[in-house]
């Protein structure tokens, strides 16, 4: 059992992160679930940027850093080492969107299939945000960055986003979830069940960005209840492959969300542009439909 | 004990008997039959490993990494296609000072693909802090695992080693080893104890990044070390001798070299033809010798200097080649050796993607040398060009 | 100092980095309004809120960088946030 400790900092003060930022906040939760017996290995990325310039580090657990594309290859490699060795530490991966569905896929693939006991933890900032807001497979359909830039020709970011939780599960996964830095207690709850899951488990964790989404720090936790409350970032567990928990809620519509950042700020200005909207629409309709995402109001009283 | 044994499985015994705890590897012609053998040895309970069977060689050496870290003696395998695709590792894993042991069973590089021969892998990957061992037979291409263990893991070194030897003519050959035991390797070969590893018990960040006021620090660090293991190797390699009858402190090899006029300069099982040519030329009248490079990094500078002070010539063999230079690598970095002296030194190149070299060719490059030729590729088929 | 092998090395220096530096505007804590709900200290990035003795919190101004997430947040609204005087 991992031994979770709520009132540890495990994620020191003095890191380089910006003001407001929600990965580092997802850094001080996942560390205060998992507790001091773990080994967190990370990818290359603004977390392990921002939190390791030499001698510096705020990592008070053991942590390895080794490449972008190879953290769970290198958990897989750790995780065979402790167990020749008999030891009982758990193994937590913290990597960024980009490591996570662009060129980490192949090491991915290969340490769920293979089955290793470890935790992945993917804090979806929704871009390449280290090098400067490039376009990751975690991108939002139309989101503005700067590899699908909006402009006289185009609407942003021309997918959506991939559907990693349903590719992980599709693995044998045991226990994949969806988690949002708005709702802390939930996040640590699903980071403890995923350790305490034997087997390759993966949460993935909404960490809005305040640098690359454009929008002052403060709003971070309002952006990311926004994100659930329109239904784009549907909250939810799956244990053996099948949807057992889902947050529910009364829905907003898009725009509510998309409105506060800089990144969708051309489906507004310098005209509202009502197809792409409606398209985001249809995809937070469709999540909805998926993941049952609707609380059913009771019939208005007349 | 003495056995007539294939290379690779003489190699995998020698991997078995330094009892790795974690194996990660990805099959590769000519390195298969290690790795298979390894497997083997898994499941019939001689081998106390965990062995993961990844999906690509990046996350093999990956694995070795986060094994390492964590404490443990890792091994992987590769050559060619492979060692290039992990090239990011390569790196990552010297810089991060993790002491894994590699065996490479050199193999030429695509394009256009060859799985036969050559030492283009290793050598394109020189710079990378790995140290660099070649074998000239099967019994040193398995004595040289112990040695690199032992040397890598040293607390002055703290780099990973890679050893050489030829695919298919040494990985596929029987050839008699002596295979040592168990409690032989044992006496050697202690338990690996690094200093620092990845435990709870004292949490320590692994692979942090360096701002320009620290990495030039740290990669003269990996230099210093690379200086370091020179006489890790002597003073290893001499115990080696001393316990098993076969001294491996020299980084050099030389063969009828004191009185030698015309000096050849090479690496590998190229060697043992070097030998007979010499013995044949000898006969003839002529002033022949051997400087054979066991140990490519630490490149051995000073001692090639030393040994080749009286001769008149000097011939080297290269099976890879630096396009666009002069010539290989082997000559490259000897004429840097030799700098300062007049003696003229030529290079040769041949044996690449497999062709075969015979002691008509090594008396054909003599030849060429004695008049003062050579910066040249060896048996051109020139109805094919 | 010597250099550490491998550019590796134990916890503790972070703290050598006052990032409270970086910040304008500075987070003032209203204990009368306070509820002690502790949300502030949960949600804060830099992990510098702490708890008093009687339960109430406060931040570590030496670590604050004024992002405003606990002034936001705080459902009692005990926090304001108010521009630094350099």
């Amino acid at each position: 059992m991992a031994e979770t400790c709520k009132t540890c900092e495990l994620f020191d003060a003095g890191h380089r992160a910006c003001g407001g930022c929600g990965a580092a906040l997802a850094a001080r939760l996942v560390t205060k679930a998992a507790g001091t017996n773990t080994i967190v290995v990370s990818s290359t990325g603004c977390m392990e940027v921002f939190s390791t310039p030499y001698p510096e580090t705020a990592w008070k657990v053991p942590w390895i850093h080794s490449l972008f594309e190879n953290a769970a290859a290198v958990a897989s490699g750790i995780e065979a080492s402790l167990k020749k060795q008999g030891r009982k530490e758990k193994i937590v991966i913290m990597a960024g969107d980009g490591a996570t569905f662009d060129i980490g896929m192949i090491s991915i693939s290969g340490a769920f299939e293979r089955g290793h006991d470890f935790t992945y933890i993917c804090y979806d900032n929704e871009a390449y945000m280290n090098t400067g807001i490039q376009r990751s497979g975690a991108t939002p359909y139309d989101a503005s960055t700067t590899t699908s830039p909006a402009g006289s020709q185009s609407f942003g970011n021309k997918r959506p986003k991939k559907d990693m939780p349903a590719i992980l599960a599709a693995h044998g996964a045991p226990y994949v979830a969806t988690a949002s830095i708005a709702y802390p207690a939930d996040l640590m709850q699903k980071v403890e069940k995923a350790i305490n899951t034997p087997g390759p488990c993966y949460v993935q964790v909404h960490a809005p960005c305040c640098t690359g989404w454009g929008f002052e720090g403060e709003q971070t936790i309002a952006i990311a209840k926004l994100a659930i409350e329109t239904g784009l970032w549907p909250n939810f567990e799956m244990v053996d492959g099948r949807i057992t928990k889902v947050k529910k809620v009364v829905r907003k519509p898009v725009t509510e969300y998309l409105k506060t950042q800089k990144r969708f700020r051309h489906l507004f200005k310098p005209k509202q542009q009502d197809t792409e909207i409606a398209a985001i629409q249809a995809i937070a309709d469709r999540n909805a439909e998926k993941y049952s995402l609707d609380i059913k109001l009771p019939p208005k009283k007349e | 004990m003495m056995e007539i044994t294939e290379g690779s499985h003489a190699v995998a015994e020698a991997v078995r008997l330094c009892r790795p705890q974690v194996v990660s590897a990805y099959p590769i012609t000519p390195q298969t039959h290690i790795v298979e053998a390894l497997a083997d040895f898994v499941a019939n309970g001689k081998l106390d490993a965990e062995y993961i069977t990844v999906e690509n060689e990046l996350s093999a050496l990956s694995a070795c990494v986060g094994a390492s870290a964590a404490g443990s003696r890792t091994y992987s395998a590769t050559t060619s296609q492979g060692l290039m695709l992990m090239a990011e590792v390569v790196f990552n894993a010297a810089g991060m000072r993790m002491p894994i042991v590699m065996s490479i069973a050199n193999r030429a590089m695509g394009a256009p693909l060859s799985i036969w021969n050559d030492m283009q892998d290793s050598i394109a990957l020189r710079d990378a802090g790995w140290l660099h061992f070649y074998a000239e037979d099967n019994q040193e291409a398995t004595d040289l695992h112990f040695l690199a263990y032992k040397v890598a893991e040293d607390p002055s070194v703290q780099l990973p080693a890679l050893v050489c030897f030829d695919g298919f003519i040494l990985s596929h050959t029987y050839e008699p080893v002596d295979v040592l035991s168990q409690e032989q390797v044992d006496t050697y070969l202690p338990k690996y104890a690094p200093a620092e590893r990845l435990d709870a018990n004292d949490p320590i960040s692994f692979g942090m990044y360096a701002t320009p006021e620290y990495y030039l620090e740290f990669r003269y660090e990996m230099n210093e070390a690379q200086k370091k293991a020179k006489a890790a190797i002597a003073k290893y390699g001499k115990e080696f001798g001393t316990l098993f009858g076969r001294d491996y402190s020299s980084l050099i090899e030389t063969y009828r070299l004191d009185d030698a006029e015309t000096a050849i300069i090479a690496m590998g099982s190229v060697c043992g033809t070097v030998k007979d040519a010499i013995d044949e030329m000898r006969e003839a009248g002529k002033k022949v010798g051997l400087l054979r490079i066991r140990v490519f990094r630490p490149f051995p500078i000073e001692e090639i200097a030393t040994a080749l002070a009286t001769v008149k010539r000097i011939a080297i063999l290269d099976k890879n080649v630096s396009l666009g230079s002069r010539g290989g690598a082997t000559a490259i970095e000897v004429r840097d050796a030799m700098y300062g002296s007049t003696i003229p030194v030529k290079g040769y190149i041949l044996g690449l993607g497999g062709r075969d070299i015979r002691k008509k060719d090594i008396k054909e490059i003599v030849a060429l040398c004695e008049k003062g030729e050579g910066d040249q590729f060896i048996g051109l088929r020139k109805e094919v060009l | 100092m010597a250099l550490a092998v491998g550019c590796r090395f134990r916890p503790g220096k972070s703290r050598d980095n006052k990032t409270g530096s970086w910040r304008v505007f500075k987070p003032i804590f209203d204990h009368e309004k306070c509820s002690k709900c502790s949300m502030c200290q949960t949600l804060c990035p830099e992990g510098c809120i702490l708890e008093d003795a009687d339960g109430f919190f406060d931040p570590d101004y030496a670590y604050c960088k004024g992002c405003g997430i606990c002034a936001a947040e705080c459902p009692k609204e005990a926090i304001a946030m108010k521009q630094e005087e350099k």
